[in-house]
Parts: C-alpha cells; structure tokens; sequence
C-alpha cells in the first residue's frame, strides 16, 4: 500500500468561455497542478478567488473531468472507474460542501437525509441504520430529535454537522471539503472545525481542505498548497509555508491576513 | 500596520468635544405578527471626531440594525422604541425626512457590504458618483459627472476618467467598493458609516481598501464607523471597540484594552474562537 492515498498528476481545467460574437476563448481554471495527500493527513489549499481552488477538489470528487492529468485514489485513475469500482470509489471518497442550505435536500428529514447513503450502498437493515444514524448524530453533537427535523429547522452550524455526519456514515478514506465552514460564525466555526479535527482523527481519514481562509487552513491542515491563477505557487508542511513562506504570493497573502494576535505581539 | 494603534485612545473620552456620531440608550423594536418584539435593547455608543470605531458582532447581534437607526434608514418592520441619536449637534430622530435627505450624504454616509448590489447595473459608474453632487446641489448630472474621475483617483482607481465610463459589472469586486467609498466622499461628509465593507473581498484586496479607509481617515479628518464580524480587521483598523451580543453591548473600550485585556467572558470566548495565522495554533495541533 503507497504513503499516498490521492494523487493529483499534472491536472488541468479549461473551461471553454463563449462569446455571442467572439471566438470561444479557453480559459485554464486549473494549469498543471500536482500533490499528494497521504494517509491520514490533511492537505490544505488556500486561494482567493479565481485561484482554480475549488476546481482541482472537484475534480478530486469526479465531478468535473480534468482536460489533461490524472488524479489517483490508491493507485487507481478515478476517471477510469467503472460500475462496482466506481461505486466503491463513491463510498470511499466523500464531499463536503461550502453552503449547507442547498446540499440538503430541503423535503427530506435528516433521519432520510443521513440513511439514504447507507441504502444506496446496501449496508445493513433497517433497524441497523437507524440506529447508526441515531448514534452518528450524538456523535456529531446534536440531540436526538434532530432525525425527524428538516433542514430549514436546523442552524447552519447544526447542517454543517450533519453535512459532516453525512460524509462519514459509510467510514471513507478521504473527506474532501469545500469551504465548510466560511458561511458560519466564528464562534460556531470553531466548533465545527473542532468537530471535524476530532472525527477525522478518531477515523484516521484523509482530508482535503479547501478555503480562503488562510488562519482556518493553517489550524486543520498537516501540508499545505497555495493557489494563484490555476497553479500552485507554494507546497509544503503547515508550519513551514506560514513559518518561512518562499514565494512572493505567499508572503503578500500572510501579510494581507488581518489578525489580531499580530497586533498583540506588535504591543 | 499596527501603528494606528498608537492614536490616543482617550480621544474617545474628551468630555469638550461634540461627538460626530452620538447613541443614547437606544433601543429597536422589530414587528412580527403585529407583535412589536425588543432586539436592540439600550444601546449606546459614540464616535469621535477622526475616530475609527469598530462595531463586532456574530450574526443577529444588532450590530447594522443600530447603525441603520443612526442613518434614519430601518427597514419598514423596525422602529426605534427609545433612545436618542445624535450627529454632531442634529438630534436625529427629530428630523423631517426632507431633512434626512439632506443630511445623508452630506453629513454621514453608508458604506455597503455588498457593492454590486448598491450599484445601478444600467448606469456608468462615474454618473453614479456624481450623482450625489447632482442631487444635493440641484446642479444638472451631466454637468458635474467631470467630479467622478477626480473622486475615482481619490480612492486609487487607476485611468479614472476611463473608468468613470465603464458599467459597474466591468469593474472588480474591490473596484466596485472603491466605486462605493467614491460615492461616500462625494460631499465630503463627516462620518462614514460602513457595514462590513471589506467581507466579500479577497484578502488582499481587503487590505488595500482597509489601507484607503485609514488613509481617508488620515488626510481627512472622516469619522468613520466600521461595522464587522472580523477581529482581525477591527484590530488592524480601529481606535474603539463596540462589542455587540444579543442587541447589546457587552463590552467596549480601545483596541489595545479589548485584545490585550477582554473582561467580558463573550469577548474571550470571539477572541479564542478566532483562529489565527500567528502564536499557537487554536487547538492542540497535528
């Protein structure tokens, strides 16, 4: 078995922008971007917007076909997948999105919302779901009644949660997740950072974390990647890249963050 | 960038200045149902001439719903229930609304969070700057809109007689702020009122625009109050904290005091939850 559960090989996006009147003009969302992520750790990539961030973890989660490259899930090319292997990839690799209003679906209870994927994967009976869920929901923090309640009665640290119970109630290898928590206060973001630390170290996942947010990517991650213009400008260990930052990007965004501890050490 | 921090603080306390900005005890009332419900309880605050003062607040927390009160501007389910605002030496709440009109803009502006929405989409983005001027002066649009490249300059926009030509949707998200803060300074007013101007922004373009808040603040003299749920930024940018929770205020005093020394649990607890790019990661770590 490799040190590295995923490998992202000399992936490229490029959508293909139209015009009315222009000639289409193909822009690179995602320019040649290698990494890997080994088992057990969390690879952060941070960029601002337009930086192809979001693009390479979609592409992670075959949701959107690279133009050139490959990304690989222990050993094997996603896009080649088929059928059974497909199916297996499905359960061993496991999305969580930015906005939790809309990755529910809003007529569903959370009790359907959090079974559906062990039905969809046969797993178990009924009796035995329920109570997975019923459990995976005192382990994400949340009371016992939440099961019968729909998503619009729940806060949005409250779907968050759920999202996180959702990605692991099939116990995957990798949790790949997209801004989880930048629509949420920061008191409740703290807490579901916390919960997802906690949850990915007691299941020993691989994660990818993809956010804006430089100080939330330095507390979750082990490696991180800085984005810019499709391409990854700097990769290396959390403590190296905020510690001694090489590219001139890096540098420009550490010093960009606004931080309160920075005005604490400067008094 | 923590050299503001120097400012005096005690500015905030001259008891022989008139406060540009002044709230006494206010307090809204939002309806529902016909039921007229508290959600900002006995709010007061102030903001002193050439003062930065940052408002912090998780969501719900009254932090723009009080500051809408000061412009006159609440939305039509919420009304002042007590309390006295105060610009400069205007009592506010007593003012005609034709009287409104003429303060606003002339005397304080607002500052939205999000631009693109605040602009008009059909309309050239020099027009819209000039269009305070026009509308305040009596003076025909056409006739002043030479200001708005002058204005775009003042807030760092490059080739600004060009731009002033160009449709809000040409320009980019910090342009389009940049745009906004233009039309804020049109008259040159007193204070400036922004709610959370920089939280759609990435953040270095973040930080030029909190640099050009501060550089206003510098060659101007503006009174600014600056609405926020970012730590960060108050600390960069402030003089004075508001620390707001459930319609009230929990706890308030000068940048340094409140980071170096927060008495309220509420405070502690934002000041822990906020994660950072410095010291100690938040939690034990990897």
């Amino acid at each position: 078995m490799s040190q590295d559960l995923i490998r992202i090989r000399a992936v490229s996006k490029e959508f293909g922008a139209t015009g009315w009147f222009k000639k289409p003009v193909g822009v690179k969302a995602v320019d040649g971007v290698t990494l890997a992520v080994k088992r057990g750790q969390t690879l952060g990539i941070v960029g601002e917007s337009g930086s192809g961030k979001s693009t390479l973890l979609r592409m992670a989660l075959r949701l959107i076909k690279p133009s050139s490259g490959t990304v690989e899930i222990d050993g094997q090319d996603i896009w080649t997948l088929q059928g059974a292997e497909l199916k297996a990839f499905r359960r061993k690799v496991q999305p969580i999105f930015q906005n939790p209003a809309s990755s529910f679906n809003p007529r569903q209870s959370i009790g359907q919302i959090l079974v559906a994927p062990l039905e969809v994967h046969g797993i178990g009976d009924r009796d035995s779901r329920r109570a997975k869920v019923a459990a995976l929901l005192e382990r994400v923090g949340l009371p016992k009644d939440a099961i019968d309640r729909h998503p619009h009665q729940l806060s949005g640290g409250q779907k968050q949660r759920i999202a996180i119970a959702r990605a692991v109630i099939l116990q995957p290898e990798a949790v790949l997740a997209d801004e989880p928590t930048s629509a949420l206060d920061v008191s409740v973001q703290a807490q579901v950072l916390d919960l997802f630390d906690d949850i990915r170290r007691d299941l020993g996942l691989t994660a990818i974390f993809v956010s804006h947010n430089l100080a939330v990517i330095r507390q979750v991650s082990d490696q991180i990647a800085v984005m810019r213009h499709g391409s990854v400008v700097e990769y290396g260990e959390a403590d190296q890249v905020f510690g001694d930052p090489q590219h001139e990007y890096t540098k420009t965004l550490i010093a960009a963050v606004p931080d309160h501890r920075k005005l604490m050490r400067a008094l | 960038m923590a050299s503001q921090v120097s400012s005096d603080p005690r500015v905030h306390d001259k008891p022989d200045t008139v406060a540009s900005l002044s709230v006494e005890g206010l307090s809204i009332e939002f309806s529902r149902r016909r039921v007229w419900t508290p959600v900002v309880h006995d709010v007061s605050m102030r903001v002193m001439p050439g003062e930065i003062v940052g408002v912090i607040g998780e969501s719900g927390s009254g932090k723009t719903l009080s500051s809408l009160a000061a412009l006159r501007l609440l939305p039509k389910q919420a009304r002042v229930a007590s309390g006295r605002v105060r610009l400069g030496d205007v009592d506010i709440l007593t003012q005609s609304e034709s009287q409104m009109r003429n303060l606003r803009g002339n005397r304080m502006a607002l500052i939205p969070q999000d631009a693109m929405q605040a602009l008009n989409p059909t309309m050239r983005v020099g027009l819209q700057v000039a269009e305070p001027i026009s509308l305040h002066s009596g003076q025909r649009l056409k006739s002043v809109a030479g200001v708005a490249a002058k204005l775009l300059e003042t807030v760092g926009i490059a080739r600004p007689e060009q731009q002033a030509r160009a449709f809000p949707h040409q320009f980019s998200g910090g342009m389009q702020q940049r745009a906004m803060i233009a039309m804020g300074l049109a008259l040159a007013p007193g204070l400036l009122i922004a709610d959370e101007p920089t939280t759609a922004l990435d953040v270095t373009v973040q930080a030029q625009v909190l640099n050009l808040l501060r550089d206003i603040r510098d060659t101007r003299g503006t009174s600014i109050m600056f609405i926020t749920h970012d730590l960060g930024v108050v600390a960069e940018l402030c003089d004075w904290v508001y620390v707001m929770r459930h319609g009230r205020i929990v706890e308030q005093g000068s940048v340094r005091r409140i980071f170096m020394d927060p008495q309220e649990e509420y405070t502690k607890m934002l000041l822990a939850a906020t994660p950072s790019i410095h010291g100690p990661r938040r939690k034990g770590g990897v």
